[in-house]
């Protein structure tokens, strides 16, 4: 589904990723962790398609299309999602008109017609009820005066609503309550299918607990410096990232 | 008639006779502005004298007045004897067809989902009658008579209805008040009046289309509404001009009057030529509207939104006499490419408990300058006057400039003021969020100003708000990025 060959990337004259590597099939589930600063979102960012980053070299492969030429709403079109690390505001624009906005944008982009308004109200009511997410927060302007969890869960709301074949998670756990925390994961968990992929960046194992990970994969000052199953994630929670600096000072 | 107006009357027509060479058979006035100008028209119209006089009066304080100026709107020396002032109706030269037109104007037509025989009406193309400064749409008239609801064209109101113009013209923007209303009072083509008697709720949302059509034809409108006792009307303006090469000068009067538990609510959208992108072009837009809540417990509402002409000079105001009158302004002006607008409102608090309320929203794009200028007066009667003021600037991209001149004069320690004014900018954060949602960039664009105009467009009648939605995301196109 996703294949990233030698991506490096810089902002202005800062180098930030050097070189990733990384191949996601459909039906997995991948967790990126590593240290703060350590180009996680950039990465996101690059794969949505954010401007302000120059990709120097590499490829990036999507079902088979050439990701970097696209447009970033032809990349959301064709399946590519970001649950944003840190959600805007746009204030006098309510969830459901950003969504319906979005909805239909993407359909007409495949060659469906805009959804009808009841068929449009059906598919949110299913959506609501599976992020447990009241009808009234989506009537409000689209993050105005959200609490951290809540920007969270709507990040995952319009992951549902909108059904992508690539999900990136950026650290939607934080900031969520334990309560929270099992809602999104089941949330992300129900849309699981084989058809479909998901990379969470998350720093802690905890979220990994419900979404259980095919790989883990840490990034370290703009490179994957080891990739692992489930348990790495737990040996990085218990030792911190030091052993992993140190391997990588090594090589 | 007393010794001195008949005196009058004999010296004026004399000079009538002498003066220039006036041909009454012809459909437009020489260009130019003179007191024979002001005499032609009112000839050609078959006015009273009484109104002869009060355009000459008129006429000559505006001679004696130097024009404003302003610190924030720059345009060329309008040269006021370079101007036709009257124009009668008439089958223009026709193009044969829309291919003849701009394609760009077709374009904008289509994308405001404008029909194909109102965009033949619009630039030209032979349909019917084109209207010109004389006519006013007077639908549903019937409907509206019966009621006793009258709503008609202003020269039309000064033959049926003489007492209720002689009464009410010039009672709320007196004909000096400043000097584009001068002008106006002096040379007036037409526009519309409109009664609503006591008691009665106007069913119809009345409305004017009111178009520029002759090349070089200064526009002078001049609208009176009158809402008595316990009456409540909407009324709606909307405009759209075909594209023009020259300055068109457009200095329009709307009076409003409320009486006791009367309510008014004025709705416009404008969208004249700005003018291209290099800011040739485009309508001087310089209105002076104000209306009068006179009676108690009466209310007037001005919503406007403001997309079009090249300098836009407009305050709608209120002058809130009655005690618990209530005063509202609600505004969007959108500037882009070398659009000025210089725009905002007045509220003049002399009744006790009178309240008024303001929200402005600019936008502006491009080399475009927006700016906000309110005034709130609380008049040493006025106690317990309440005002709460919101003005907002968005700016979009580094070259347009957004100012707010906020004016506040109590004179009475009762009352209470809120003011709130924020400046923000479309963040490249908030377009790309919608980019990864796969909505495109234009319509990311529209989503995010039409959510930051939405209180504005709210007021506005359902069918107006949605032409104004599309409005503001045409106006902005291609303004980010
Ligand atoms: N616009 C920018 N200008 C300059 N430096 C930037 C910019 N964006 C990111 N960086 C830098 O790139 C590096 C990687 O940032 P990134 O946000 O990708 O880290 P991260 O791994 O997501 O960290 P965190 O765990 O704190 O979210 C950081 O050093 C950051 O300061
Ligand atoms: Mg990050």
């Amino acid at each position: 589904m996703l294949s990233i060959k030698n991506l490096q990337a810089k902002i202005g004259e800062k180098q930030i990723l050097n070189g990733i590597d990384l191949q996601v099939n459909a039906g997995e589930v991948h967790a990126i962790m590593g240290p703060n600063g350590s180009g996680k979102s950039t990465l996101a960012s690059i794969l949505a398609g954010r401007e302000d980053y120059e990709v120097t070299t590499g490829d990036v492969q999507f079902n088979g299309k050439d990701l970097l030429e696209l447009e970033p709403s032809d990349r959301a079109a064709e399946g590519i999602f970001l649950a944003f690390q840190y959600p805007v505001e746009i204030p006098g624009v309510s969830t459901i008109n950003f969504m319906k906005t979005a909805v239909n944008k993407i359909r007409h982009y495949r060659g469906q017609g805009p959804l009808d308004a009841v068929a449009f109200l059906q598919l949110m009511k299913e959506k609501m009820k599976l992020v447990e997410i009241d009808q009234s927060l989506l009537s409000r302007s689209l993050n105005e005066g959200f609490s951290g969890g809540e920007k969270k869960r709507n990040e995952i709301f319009q992951m549902a609503m909108l059904e992508p074949k690539l999900a990136i998670l950026d650290e939607t756990d934080s900031g969520l309550d334990i309560d929270a925390l099992k809602i999104v994961a089941h949330g992300v968990n129900s849309l699981r299918s084989k058809n479909n992929a998901t990379i969470v960046v998350t720093h802690y194992q905890r979220l990994l607990d419900y979404i259980v990970p095919d790989f883990v994969h840490v990034l370290y000052k703009g490179k994957i410096v080891k990739s692992g199953t489930k348990e790495l994630a737990k040996e990085l929670e218990a030792k911190g990232y030091d052993w992993i600096k140190n391997e990588a000072a090594l090589v | 008639m007393s010794k001195d107006n008949q005196l009058l009357e004999e010296f004026t027509s004399k000079e009538y006779e002498h003066g220039w060479n006036v041909n009454l058979e012809a459909d437009e006035a020489p260009k130019g502005l003179s007191e024979d100008t002001v005499r032609f028209i009112s000839a050609k119209k078959k006015e009273p004298t009484w109104l002869l006089e009060w355009r000459l009066k008129a006429y000559r304080q505006w001679e004696k007045m130097p024009e404003p100026k302003w610190s924030n709107v720059h345009y060329p020396k309008i040269n006021y004897q370079d101007i036709i002032y009257y124009s009668a109706p008439k089958q223009k030269k026709s193009l044969s067809g829309l291919d003849e037109v701009d394609p760009e104007l077709i374009k904008t037509f289509e994308k405001l989902g404008i029909s194909i025989t109102e965009q033949k009406r619009l630039t030209g193309v032979a349909v019917d009658a084109v209207i010109d400064s004389v006519s006013v749409a007077t639908t549903f008239k019937s409907t509206l008579g019966e009621l006793g609801i009258i709503f008609c064209s202003f020269s039309e109101a000064v033959k049926e209805h003489p007492d209720l113009i002689k009464k009410y013209l010039g009672s709320v923007v007196p004909m000096g008040d400043n000097y584009f209303a001068a002008l106006n009072s002096a040379v007036f083509s037409d526009g519309s009046f409109c009664y609503i008697p006591k008691g009665v709720r106007c069913p119809m949302e009345l409305s004017t289309y009111f178009r520029i059509n002759a090349a070089n034809t200064g526009q002078f409108e001049r609208t009176l509404i009158i809402a008595d006792e316990g009456s409540f009307v909407s009324y709606l303006e909307g405009c759209t001009a075909p594209m023009r090469d020259e300055n068109q000068l457009h200095a329009a009067v709307v009076e409003l009057y409320a009486m006791k538990d009367a309510e008014i609510k004025y709705s416009t959208v404008q969208n004249w030529y700005p003018g291209d992108k290099n800011g040739k072009g485009g309508i001087y837009n310089f209105v002076t509207k104000r209306g009068l809540c006179f009676g108690d417990h009466s209310k007037i509402s001005w919503t406007q939104v403001e997309t079009g002409s090249a300098i836009t000079w407009k305050y709608p105001s209120c002058v809130l006499k009655g005690d618990y009158s209530m005063g509202e302004f609600y505004s969007v002006a959108v500037t882009n490419n070398y659009q000025q607008a210089d725009t905002g409102t007045k509220m003049i608090h002399i009744g006790k408990n009178t309240k008024s309320r303001i929200v402005s929203k600019g936008i502006s794009a491009g080399k475009s300058q927006n700016s906000y200028r309110g005034q709130v007066h609380i008049m040493k009667r006025a106690s317990n006057a309440r005002n709460f003021s919101q003005c907002d600037s968005l700016l979009m991209g580094d070259l347009c400039g957004a100012h707010t001149f906020p004016y506040i004069d109590v004179e009475n320690q009762t009352a209470r003021i809120e003011h709130e004014a924020t400046t923000s900018k479309i963040g490249e954060d908030q377009i790309f969020y919608c980019l990864q949602r796969g909505i495109d960039e234009e319509a990311a664009v529209a989503l995010i100003v039409n959510g930051y105009a939405k209180e504005v467009l709210n007021q506005l009648p359902m069918e107006f708000a949605v032409e104004a939605q599309k409005l503001l995301a045409l106006t902005l196109e291609g303004s980010v990025g």
